[in-house]
Order: C-alpha cells, then structure tokens, then sequence
C-alpha cells in the first residue's frame, strides 16, 4: 500500500518498525502536493524545504534511539491561522499577504515538539469566515470529490487536503463549524474539542469566546493521535483549561454497549435533505448494532443558535479584527492623509467583502444604542441554548445528527446570499456556543459526494467522543473511501 | 430591521472601513438581511436569564504582575510597515 492510502497510525507504526523513513513520507507526500495541489489549490504557503530538513532530523532521532514519540516524522500541514516564526502566516486574508510570523503559536509549538512534519500552511476563509473557503484572497479550494463543489470552510484547504490524502492529516480551527462542516463536506473525520481544550495563543482571533482548535484526519484514531498532543493547559491563553488532558487513544476500543445516544429532534426536520437524513439514520442503526440505545432529545431553542451566533460572532470579530489598523503589521495603504484615512483605506484594501460586512455588523450590535437589543440578548439566549445541552446531557452521553443540512454545493452557487450561506452551518454553532467537543465522520456517499454524521459529547468528553467515533469506523467503511482521482 | 445608506455610512466610519457610495447600498442590504434573520431573537423571553460570555462560566484567570517577555522589539518590528528608531511611523497627528 502506498503511504497515502495508510492512516497516520499505520504510518507511525511503519516508522516504529523501521520498514520506511520520515524522509521517504515527506518526500512522497510533497509529490502529491506538486502533483495535485495546482487543481485543488489547498496550500498558500509550502514548506517543503524545511519539512525534508525536519524530516532527515526526526529519521537521526529514530536512529539513536531520541524518537519524541509516535508522531514524530509524521508530515502534516497547519491551517494558515496559526502563526509560524520565519514563515508567512496570512489568515486567508490580502491583510496579512506580507504577515511572517516573529513567533510560533502553542499548538504549532506542540507539534515541533512531538516532532511533526509540517509541509505547509493551507487556505482557508478570509479571518476564518466562511463556510465554502470562497472568501478567501487566495483563491477558491476545491472539494477533491468533484471539483466544481466547495469543500466547505472555513478549514476549507485543511479538509480538502486531507480529502485527497495530498497530507494524511492537518490542524483547523472551528467558531461555529468550521472544522466539522468541511470535515462532513471532504468526506473525512474532523474533531473540535471543548472550548479552552487547546491554546489560541498565536491562533489568529475571529470570534474568542467561541474559537478552538482541533484536528482533521483519515480516522478517529488518527485524530485521537495528534489531539493529544495539541491539548493542555496553557497560561498564555486566558481562557485555557487548567485541567489534566484525558488519554484520548488508549481509551479507543472499549465498547460502547449500553451507552444512550440522543437525537435532537429539531436536526431532523423538514429542512434536512433526503440523503443526509437517510445516511444519519443508517449510522444511527450502526450504533443500536453495538450496543448503544438511541432516545430522542429536545433542544428547544437551537434553532436561534444561527441569529444568536450572528450577533456574538461578529461582535467579538469587530474587536479582535481593529488591531488590523497598518501601523504595526499587515498591509498599509499608500500615502494616507492622516491616521484616519491611514485606518480606513488600509481596512477597506486589507480585508475582502465578507470580513468587512461582518465588522460592520459587529459594530452596529456593540454600538450605543443597540447593545442591548443585540449583544446583551444574544449572550442571554447562548445560555438558554448552553443550558438545553447541558440537561439534555443529564440523560443521554452523546449527541448525534446531521453535521450540514445538505451536500456539498456548488462553487459559487451560494455567493450572492450572505444569509443562505450562514445557514450551512445551523447544526454545529449551537455547539461552538456551548463550548461542547463535536465531531463529524463520515457515514454516506449520494451522487459520488460524502455525508457527514455529528457527534457531540459533554464537556471534556474528547475520550468518550472519539471512542464512539472509533467505534463506528471498525464496523464501516466510508471513512476509508477516496475520490476516485486520489486513490 | 433595516439599515440606509446614511446609517451604514455611520457604522463604517465606526469600524474605520472605508465604503465607496456605490457599495453603501450593497452593504445595506446585506447588513439588513443579517438583522432581519437576527431578529429572531426578538421572539424569545430573556427576563431573569443571566448573560453568558463564557461557556463554562469560567472568569478570567489572573497571573503575577511580573515581567514575563523578554524585549524583542527588532524582531517584533520587522514585519511593520514603517518604523524608525525603534518607533512605530504614522502620519502626523499634532501640528
């Protein structure tokens, strides 16, 4: 079998065993991106270079007996969110076109540290806006199954190169379903765990309260590996949980007989598409068939999760995105007049359409007058919608549905419609809003274009989530399927 | 709720965005697009409901008062649009 049909825990073994070489994966791995990444457009940045450098590094180690432990000389790539000293770090945004990180965010440190490979920074929404990757200043992704589909964002270059196995897996982050959505989208597993798990230190803020990051990768497994070493307590991160990480891959394997899976019945209603709703109920027998019982939950007010989502999200946008002001870093505009023409004809080249409505929209729910009717409110209905997982959660372990109301759609079918494009995401904010760890595998096939399934556990149930997820994949086979073209 | 071209002119002078006047009316009717799907909100009882900014209900932690960066001033510098002498360059603002 060829590297790229192997999970990163088979290719950790390999490695373990001495039968290749972190070398030999780098090497195959950069080919793959030369060869297919011209189309699917999921780098901005390689890295290639260095990645062989650290490669040959993590082979010495091997050989004197120092491997950093099982991921190290794995090759993966970083959503281009996460700064990395001496390399262009741009956020999918013409702001930060010139942007070379002085400093290497935490999980980019982590993963130096467990000896990872990283072979470049992928494309992504502008600012991690977006749910098709079209915003970004680097152009459109492609969904690797069918080329003229969105592999959806805002981790768009992230699961689309994992979707063709151009790198067996890559980080993301994920505000309201930017991890789990594209994840669903590219046919492969994506994981965001409980707000505050992993450290936004040096990941570039959109929305505070609700960003985190996580993992895409072939299996649960895999993403179980490389979580672990992303997690933990870190005090550059004011709202990190201090708290001792749970072992996430050891856990893998122990049943889950008798568990109860809860099925909010507001994700199965009149908007979900046939074929999505058909592939969640077959994965839900998947389930019954090993053990676990299903019970229908109510979430009765999940479905203001998008507006609440809207007012929340930007707000806390319109503030992280002012220090964008072309005095320290970042694009500056040319001969400005004075320090406010210099402010707005720098924001108004920097940023594209999709950032700056979002700022506005911000400001005008934080400006006097208005805070009230919108931020004030939005922040009282995020409890509601917290508090109906957190009782839902008194009888049920897990979540599931649907991860996107429909399939994969086409490059710029969504465009004109800021609105209708907010709603791909109406099954996974209510999540990000109640800082809970979700997941999506994939569970279907319609039209040669995946489905993905939602899990969501309690808080800190990144074991359990992952369990279940892993427990799935060893009774079925959609998340070992590969687009016919990257096989 | 729906935003004009005056009240969007207002906002982005807010948010320090330069709008073009052939834009306002495009952002104005996104903008007010947003809102009315926002407005949804407007249906639900809130009285009595605490705010929640945190989902965990965590407070800011609080560290030591203590120096913790070493001056990296050059390195921090080197990717600004214009300095001199260690100084961040902007256009004149006191005559």
């Amino acid at each position: 079998m060829e590297f790229h049909q192997q999970t990163l825990t088979e290719l950790s073994a390999a490695l373990a065993a001495g039968e290749t070489t972190s070398r030999a994966l780098a090497e195959h791995f950069i080919a793959r991106f030369k060869a297919f990444d011209g189309d699917l457009n999921t780098l901005v940045t390689e890295t290639f270079e260095q990645a062989l450098a650290d490669a040959d590094a993590a082979d010495q180690r091997r050989a004197s007996g120092q491997s950093l432990g099982p991921l190290d000389g794995l090759p993966f790539a970083h959503k281009d969110i996460f700064c990395t000293k001496g390399v262009k770090t741009t956020c999918g945004s013409k702001m930060l076109d010139n942007f070379i990180s002085p400093y290497d965010a935490t999980v980019v440190e982590k993963l130096k540290a467990a000896g990872m490979v990283c072979l470049g920074k992928t494309n992504m929404d502008e600012f991690a806006m977006g749910s098709s990757n079209e915003t970004s200043y680097f152009g459109e992704v492609k969904n690797p199954w069918n080329h003229s589909k969105v592999p959806g964002g805002s981790s768009g270059g992230s699961a689309a190169a994992v979707g063709a196995r151009l790198v067996p897996a890559t980080t993301g982050t994920d505000t309201g379903g930017s991890i789990r959505q594209p994840a669903a989208f590219c046919g492969i597993t994506g994981i965001k765990p409980t707000y505050g798990r992993v450290s936004r230190y040096g990941m570039i803020a959109f929305a505070s309260s609700l960003d985190q990051a996580g993992v895409f990768a072939a299996s649960a497994e895999d993403a179980a590996l490389m979580l672990q070493a992303m997690s933990g307590f870190d005090e550059r991160d004011s709202t990190s949980i201090e708290r001792p990480v749970d072992d996430l891959v050891s856990g893998l394997g122990e049943s889950i007989e008798g568990k109860t899976i809860g099925l909010p019945k507001q994700f199965f209603d009149d908007g979900l598409e046939v074929p999505v709703r058909n592939a969640v109920n077959k994965a839900i027998k998947v389930f019954k068939s090993l053990g676990a019982e299903v019970k229908g939950i109510d979430l009765p007010n999940i479905g203001l999760s998008v507006p609440v989502y809207y007012v929340v999200a930007p707000a806390e946008a319109s503030a992280n995105l002012s220090r964008f002001d072309g005095v320290r870093y970042g694009h500056r505009c040319d001969n400005p007049a004075d320090l406010t023409d210099l402010y707005k004809r720098t924001r108004a080249e920097g940023f594209g359409d999709e950032v700056k409505r979002r700022i506005m929209m911000g400001t005008y729910a934080l400006s006097s007058g208005y805070y009230d009717a919108y931020y004030i409110k939005a922040q009282k209905i995020r409890r509601l919608i917290r508090d109906d997982f957190l009782k839902a959660f008194e009888e049920v372990d897990l979540i599931a549905g649907p991860t996107t109301p429909g399939l994969p759609f086409g490059l710029g079918e969504q465009t004109d419609d800021p609105v209708t494009m907010y709603l791909n995401d109406i099954f996974t904010i209510g999540v990000n809003l109640a800082g809970l760890p979700g997941m999506s595998i994939p569970a279907g096939m319609e039209a040669g274009l995946p489905i993905g399934l939602q899990l969501v556990g309690k808080h800190f149930a990144e074991a359990e989530l992952l369990n279940a997820a892993h427990q799935y994949q060893q009774k079925t086979d959609w998340h070992k399927q590969l687009p016919a073209a990257y096989q | 709720m729906s935003l004009d071209s005056d009240a969007v002119k207002n906002i982005a002078h807010l948010a320090r965005i330069a709008v073009s006047e052939e834009d306002l009316q495009t952002y104005a009717k996104d903008l007010s697009n947003i809102l009315d799907m926002v407005d949804q909100m407007n249906a639900v009882d809130v009285a009595g409901v605490e705010r929640l900014s945190n989902a965990l209900d965590q407070t800011q932690r609080l560290r030591a008062d203590v120096v913790t960066e070493s001056n990296q001033r050059d390195e921090l510098q080197a990717c600004a649009p214009q300095t001199e002498q260690g100084l961040f360059l902007v256009p004149r603002v006191i005559e």
